[in-house]
């Protein structure tokens, strides 16, 4: 059985079409990653998805069930981290989790809970206490007391500093060990990478392409191309005296799109015979980066906090 | 898969208990938990309240052994009347303030809300020559100490001009017969326990529920809240039942305070429960629905203190209502606190049910409105 179903989704809010009309199905132990920019419609999908709110139109499955009309049944089998988690501002990681106990009538184990997601130190601090990766790693905590099935996480690391990041990601590789289904939603590029299994970019309400990272490069991306740093002029040479698909990127680096082996060739004479500056000369191909910034038409991370160029 | 498809065809099976004791203590605990930790909440619902009753106490009771005002006519045309009111106004304890003898006297301290009064007879100068008997007539309300100090002083006057009168066979030629009357002025403290505990009943819940709802809202909370099996009627009642034992230490309190630093007098009977609970029911009720409606805690904020405030000093809370302007009396009329005090002071000063009892009906009514109103527009989550 498919996790999540979603087929034709729409969603407006007045004039605005958050989400409009899109497909992807989540297979059972599997992370997917919805991967789009603020505004794309992530929450408002994954708010559909949770049973948060309801669609205009289109199918939606979530374990076999309409997340709108049987979000009773559906509420026990599923944990959720909603975008910014907070909480009440006094109770402890520990009481929290307690509540949380109570209220689903389930024994669960608090410490080892805790432990799960490396709030064990914090455990007895106020929530408003708490620094922003520790109030996270509780919404971490509070969606797991019911041991579900499948976790939605909606942007679980905005916001936080590196070593927070990586200690959520570490949370979040533990439920894909467990065998639960996560569908979690991000604008940091990187974070697709490390941990989907499968990425849908998503854009003004649309997937503009999905599948795993290597299969949306195959799908998208331009192949092979060589870089060299120099400038505009370099650019203009290779277009006109070698007739290659040559770009500036206004950053002093020429990047050449490599359709053919002899590409690779004619270029290095070309920027020989040219007698112009260059150096850092390599060859890459596109990075899931690439195509997201040509899609979308922004840097994902430009809205976010540092990350570390991929390898 | 079978089942599944039966569920997709089928009607979505709804069977769940509204209301569970162990969900119910668990909210409540943590809720309470968090409010006593928080101190800014305690402050305003236990320590503030008192230090009210401190503040306007001090202000008002100032000069405690001033003399008692006593309204009087004086029937009697001759002389001896006359001397008679002097004699009262002579023992230093009280001033006699004369009604004139067109106005019907008891309706009269009715609308002054006094408790005493004095008549003397027509035929008091008459009797004091010939030794024919003549009563005083004291207006008085048993339950009003000042009452009880009045009768005493106009005994006493009394027995002095017995021992006085031109009639040496006569004996009790003057007599003192009393007529209870309804209105009491009683002591200012003993309005403001009960107007107080009607503010901090309006108070405390209403800040914090249009606080709390519109910022959930707002944080998300309410939606993690309904991803759980709680019930939108289980929260409310948790909040319902906080702001009741709240409510009741903080009576406690506030009656201590009355009692003991200032005199005030506070018949304590059950009839004072329904209020005690009605009232904050009524209220988180109110502030819930406010909080929901609002688009942010901000609008929420204004709204709650545009409805919150007038209510606050128009209802009774620091000054009884009677001592408003008509125009204002009748604004409160139209105000939920105003029936709230009113029934606490009904209870709580003149011991009278009856009036309790209507004040009692319309909480009743206005507080199952409003509740229904709130859990009407009180959402989870959003379509
Ligand atoms: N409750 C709402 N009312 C009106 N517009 C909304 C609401 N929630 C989101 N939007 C708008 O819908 C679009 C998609 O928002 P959202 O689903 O939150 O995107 P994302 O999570 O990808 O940032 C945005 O333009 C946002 O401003
Ligand atoms: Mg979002």
């Amino acid at each position: 059985m498919r996790a999540i179903e979603v087929e034709s989704l729409e969603k407006s809010y007045g004039s605005l079409k958050a989400v409009g009309g899109i497909s992807f199905s989540v297979d059972e132990g599997e992370v997917f990653s919805l991967l789009g920019p603020n505004g794309a419609g992530k929450t408002t999908t994954i708010e559909i998805l949770e049973g948060l709110r309801d669609a205009d139109s289109g199918k939606r499955r979530v374990l076999g069930f309409d997340p709108w009309k049987q979000g009773y049944e559906l509420h026990r089998k599923i944990g959720v981290i909603p975008q910014g988690f907070k909480f009440f501002l006094y109770p402890t990681p520990r009481e929290a989790v307690r509540y949380y106990s109570a209220l689903f009538g389930v024994k669960a184990d608090v410490d080892k809970l805790l432990q799960r997601v490396l709030l064990t130190e914090s455990a007895d601090t106020y929530f408003l206490k708490l620094s922003g990766g520790q109030k996270q790693k509780l919404g971490m905590a509070l969606s797991l007391v019911n041991d579900p099935e499948l976790v939605f996480l909606d942007e679980p690391t905005t916001g936080l500093d590196p070593a927070a990041r990586r200690a959520v990601w570490e949370v979040i590789r533990g439920l894909r060990k467990e065998g639960r289904t996560v569908l979690l939603t991000t604008h940091y590029l990187q974070e697709a990478e490390e941990l989907a299994d499968r990425v849908a970019i998503m854009d003004h309400g649309k997937i503009i392409t999905s599948g795993t990272p290597g299969e949306i490069i195959a799908r998208h991306g331009s192949g092979d191309r060589l870089t060299i740093r120099a400038d505009e002029k370099l650019g203009a040479y290779l277009r006109e005296k070698a007739g290659l698909a040559a770009e500036f990127d206004g950053h002093g680096r020429v990047s050449v799109r490599l359709k053919t082996k002899n590409d690779a060739l004619s270029a290095l004479k070309a920027i020989e015979e040219s007698g112009l500056d260059w150096s850092d000369l390599s060859t890459r191909r596109d990075s899931l980066e690439d195509i997201f910034i040509r899609m979308v038409g922004e840097n994902p991370d430009d809205q976010g906090n540092g990350r570390h160029p991929p390898g | 898969m079978r089942t599944l498809t039966i569920r997709e065809t089928g009607a979505t099976p709804r069977v769940r208990a509204m209301v569970s004791t162990k969900r119910l203590l668990a909210d409540l605990s943590v809720f309470g938990k968090g409010y006593l930790r928080s101190r800014v909440g305690v402050f305003f619902a236990l320590i503030f309240p008192v230090i009210l009753i401190l503040l306007f106490g001090a202000i008002f009771s100032g000069g405690g052994s001033s003399p008692i005002s006593v309204y009087y006519q004086n029937l009697d045309s001759g002389q001896v009347g006359a001397r008679f009111v002097s004699a009262m106004n002579d023992t230093g304890a009280v001033v006699m303030v004369q009604v004139p003898d067109s106005q019907n006297f008891s309706q009269y301290l009715l609308s002054q809300s006094a408790s005493q009064g004095i008549v003397v007879p027509a035929s008091f100068s008459q009797s004091f020559l010939t030794g024919g008997n003549a009563n005083v007539t004291v207006y008085q309300n048993p339950s009003s100490t000042t009452s009880q100090i009045v009768l005493g002083i106009t005994q006493g006057v009394v027995d002095r001009f017995n021992l006085y009168h031109a009639n040496a066979n006569a004996t009790d030629v003057f007599g003192v017969q009393t007529v209870t009357v309804a209105s009491g002025s009683y002591k200012y403290v003993d309005f403001l326990v009960p107007g107080l505990v009607g503010f901090s009943i309006l108070t405390s819940p209403m800040f914090a529920l249009v606080n709390i709802s519109s910022e959930y809202k707002r944080d998300k909370i309410f939606k993690q809240l309904s991803l759980t099996p709680l019930t939108k009627a289980e929260w409310l009642l948790s909040k319902i039942i906080w702001y009741v034992l709240l409510t009741g230490v903080s009576f406690l309190m506030m009656s201590a305070a009355g009692i003991f630093l200032f005199g005030a007098h506070i018949g304590f009977s059950l009839g004072i429960l329904p209020f005690l609970v009605l009232g904050p029911f009524m209220f988180v009720s109110l502030g819930m629905l406010i909080g929901t409606i609002s688009n942010s805690p901000e609008s929420a904020a204004v709204v709650g203190n545009l409805i919150t405030f007038p209510m606050m000093f128009l209802s009774g809370t620091f000054f009884p209502v009677a001592s408003m302007p008509a125009y204002l009396q009748g604004i409160a009329h139209l105000l939920p606190l105003f029936y709230v005090i009113d029934g606490l002071n009904n209870v709580m000063i003149y011991g009278n049910y009856s009036p309790a009892l209507f004040d009692l009906s319309v909480m009743v009514v206005v507080g199952v409105a409003i509740f229904a109103l709130a859990v009407r527009f009180f959402k989870w989550r959003e379509d």
